[in-house]
């Protein structure tokens, strides 16, 4: 067995990181990987295609049953899915009360100290998408993950979403190892999408790990609590996912520490790639426009 | 036995300012003064020291001698409020550690119509951070409401984390009073809120306003002569000693604010025709509220002291009738012998001994004329969390020369009780043993040192008599090994 590695998926809310990262994580195993999978949502949705159900039994759900964390044990926490895919999920209170980053902070410890983290080759971190306190940082704090895959699009507040989350990891870079492992777009449709990613990851310093092309196959599987790896292993998205999962794993120990750019550098880009106006553009526009029904 | 400061206590300022840093030095030279000459009815101090710049955050890295918001609400104003239960709503840590500091007397059966030696809290674990303690609590006043059916009420005390995860304790309290039908007050009194404990009072008098005094109103009806002591924690019996005062004048005290205080009178207060404060500090908000809503004078007096007694009793008395004043003068002229026996025994073995304060809300200042009264002197005073407004009301009290210090830090006020050598210092338990250990008397003037009550003649005598106790000791003549006397 090599070393332990753990990855964590970060991105905007609803850009797909879940399903990206069980579907990579589904061809990660087929290489012969074993897998834990850490759900960092409230959700509980992180390892949903993989079980092919959703998780019931969340650590914090369970230890608040149970009375604490420490009348909890490992088997009553973790279900294997998928081909011997371990899945846990950190859980947490119902929207709008308690602190659902504490829950992420005890979850997280609760499994390291019993032994989740043994005999596996990945420990992978779904966190959702806003990082907002410091619950939610703690996969990136602490020597946790050794590199951050950022889920994105060519959507602006996608590429804001991504370029901020560089700076949590910055900030992590210098007292922790993590790094960023690189950026996935998840296809969108929108102008120049690829192009866009590139430029962002150089940007940032690192690269643009996979292109992951719109497929409906995805949304069927899905619907199906599948992943496309599961549904249908010979379909050409399947094969995408494990392009994907084959380039991560070559991608070990090759992260950085990112290069996260001003707001304004950002606005400039995507007025460089025609996706904003400038606001000489915009006023022309509004003139002409004015001029027309005139 | 005090050391004499040939060129007053600036260049001892300078001394103590000059270990900081800079930025420190800068800061802390604005809380560190000596008092100016002060013309007569001249209320505010005139000093370097700019007092105007009080109430603000401690300096980083110095040992303050301050306490938070949930130590002023749950520690000052609420705890004492007897027939009510205080739950200290969090971990365990902050309700153990703050059990029954105060000595607030009250009269009642403990456990069963009064609480406040009592401790009672939600002991938060980590499950109720990541849900949220709302649940708990809800059960928490269950079974308090099951457990003590004759307690009147409950507030909540909020611990830090009720404030970071956001419980709804207002949401609780409503939903409660409806099913328990008793008073509930949820108190916003995290400690982070605030530079000291003073903000925790501000809030624990918005409390009262709001859950309290905005009920239905009290059926009582008041006579002309009903007054309430706001103010008075009761610490050692204080509160009784001054009660029993005004009560000779021919005054009714109708509500006691907080020091043995019932829910009952805490809510028939504003229609009493006059309050009294004595701890202008942690409770001047709730007085200026009843005078605005329901029109009810106020006004501060002094109950340590003769001088003061006597002054505060005939201020008071001005407030009504030729009856009263008569009175009061009756009451001064039957103290009077008590007083002089007091003065024969203990002035000769106090007179000229030199003092250093530093407490809380009225004490440096008020306490000043009763150790005059002894024919000690106040050579340095200071307040924990005093406002500009409070260094207005001191100028009076003390005398040119004085050294003020403002959130003094642990090192200056060692450093100044070091050089200054006085013959007494009163402070807190945390300032106690060094100060003894430099071989210098002290006294809690917090707590009264287990001691009291020091309010009103009665009161007197107490503090007269511990004075002595402590600076007359005759352990102060050992205090050197025998070997090391000089020959």
């Amino acid at each position: 067995m090599s070393d332990l590695r753990q990855i964590a998926f970060y991105g905007k809310g609803g850009i797909g990181k879940s399903t990206t990262s069980q579907n990579t994580l589904a061809a990660l195993v087929e290489m012969d990987q074993k897998i834990l999978i850490v759900g960092c949502d409230p959700k509980a949705d992180s390892t949903r295609l993989i079980l092919n159900t959703k998780m019931q039994d969340t650590v914090i759900q369970m230890a608040a049953e149970m009375g604490s964390v420490e009348d909890l044990e490992l088997e009553d926490v973790m279900k294997v899915g998928y081909k011997g895919i371990k899945c846990t999920e950190a859980g947490g209170p119902e929207p709008g009360v308690g602190c659902a980053g504490r829950g992420v902070i005890t979850a997280i410890n609760f499994l390291e100290e019993n032994g989740a983290y043994d005999d596996v080759d990945y420990v992978s971190y779904d966190v959702l998408g806003d990082v907002v306190c410091g619950g939610f940082a703690m996969p990136i704090r602490e020597n946790k993950a050794q590199e951050i895959y950022i889920v994105m699009s060519g959507e602006m507040m996608a590429l804001y979403a991504a370029n901020n989350i560089s700076k949590g990891i910055l900030k992590y870079a210098n007292s922790g190892g993590v790094r960023l492992g690189g950026l996935i777009c998840n296809e969108r449709q929108t102008d120049r999408e690829i192009d866009l990613s590139e430029e962002l990851a150089k940007k940032l310093g690192t690269q643009l790990i996979h292109f992951v092309p719109r497929d409906n196959v995805v949304q069927h599987a899905e619907l199906r609590r599948q992943t496309v790896i599961q549904y249908s292993p010979d379909c050409k998205q399947a094969q995408e996912y494990r392009t994907l999962a084959e380039k991560v794993h070559a991608n070990s120990g090759k992260g950085v520490v990112p290069t996260p750019v001003t707001m304004e550098e950002l606005e400039e880009m995507l007025l460089d790639f025609g996706i904003m106006q400038s606001e000489e553009d915009r006023l022309a526009a509004i003139a002409a426009e004015e001029a027309k029904s005139a | 036995m005090a050391k004499d400061l040939e060129d007053g206590y600036e260049t001892l300022i300078e001394e103590v300012l000059s270990a900081y840093p800079k930025k420190a030095q800068k800061k802390r030279a604005k809380h560190l003064g000596v008092a100016g000459p002060a013309e007569a009815g001249d209320t505010e101090i005139l000093s370097k020291c700019d007092t105007v710049k009080s109430n603000v955050k401690s300096v980083p890295g110095v040992m303050t001698i301050r306490g938070c918001a949930y130590a002023g609400s749950k520690g000052v104003v609420w705890g004492p409020v007897k027939d009510m239960v205080h739950i200290s709503h969090g971990p365990v840590g902050c309700g153990h550690y703050s059990w029954s500091q105060r000595r607030n007397y009250y009269t009642g059966t403990t456990g069963v119509d009064s609480f406040v030696t009592f401790q009672f809290t939600t002991d938060f674990q980590e499950k109720d951070i990541v849900f949220g303690g709302d649940k708990k609590l809800e059960k928490t006043i269950d079974e308090i409401n099951e457990l003590f059916p004759l307690s009147k009420g409950i507030s909540v005390q909020s611990e830090c984390p009720i404030g970071l995860i956001g419980d709804d304790i207002e949401a609780v309290a409503r939903k409660k009073k409806k099913d328990v039908n008793k008073t509930i007050v949820p108190v916003r009194c995290e400690g982070f809120r605030g530079v000291s404990q003073s903000l925790g009072h501000h809030i624990a008098n918005d409390c009262i306003r709001d859950w309290v005094l905005e009920g239905e109103g009290s059926e009582f009806e008041a006579s002309d002569y009903d007054v309430n002591i706001i103010g008075d924690y009761n610490i050692g019996g204080d509160a009784w000693s001054s009660r029993i005062l005004l009560e000779e004048i021919g005054l009714n005290v109708v509500g006691s604010w907080s020091g043995d205080a019932t829910l009952a009178e805490m809510e028939n207060a504003p229609k009493a025709k006059l309050n009294l404060i004595h701890c202008y500090r942690s409770m001047n908000y709730i007085c200026r509220h009843m005078e605005e809503k329901h029109g009810v004078p106020w006004m501060e007096y002094n109950f340590f002291g003769p001088s003061q007694i006597a002054a505060s009793l005939r201020a008071i008395a001005a407030k009504f009738d030729k009856t009263i004043q008569d009175n009061a003068e009756k009451v001064i002229a039957k103290y009077q012998p008590l007083v002089d026996e007091i003065m024969a025994k203990y002035k000769p073995r106090l007179e000229g001994k030199k003092v250093m304060l530093y407490v809380g809300g009225l004490r440096p200042r008020h306490v000043a004329t009763a150790y005059d009264d002894l024919g000690m002197e106040i050579v340095g005073t200071g307040y924990e969390f005093a406002h500009g407004d409070d260094y207005k009301r001191t100028g009076e009290h003390i005398k040119e020369g004085t050294l003020i210090y403002d959130d003094v830090t642990g090192y200056e006020l060692e450093k100044f009780i070091e050089t200054i050598r006085p013959d007494l210092v009163g402070s807190g338990i945390k300032e106690k043993y060094p100060t003894q250990k430099m071989g210098i008397p002290f006294r809690q003037m917090h707590s009264w040192d287990y001691s009291g009550p020091y309010h009103g003649y009665d009161g007197f005598a107490i503090f007269a008599r511990d004075m002595d106790l402590a600076i007359n000791n005759p352990v102060w003549g050992m205090f050197d090994a025998p070997w090391k006397k000089s020959a």
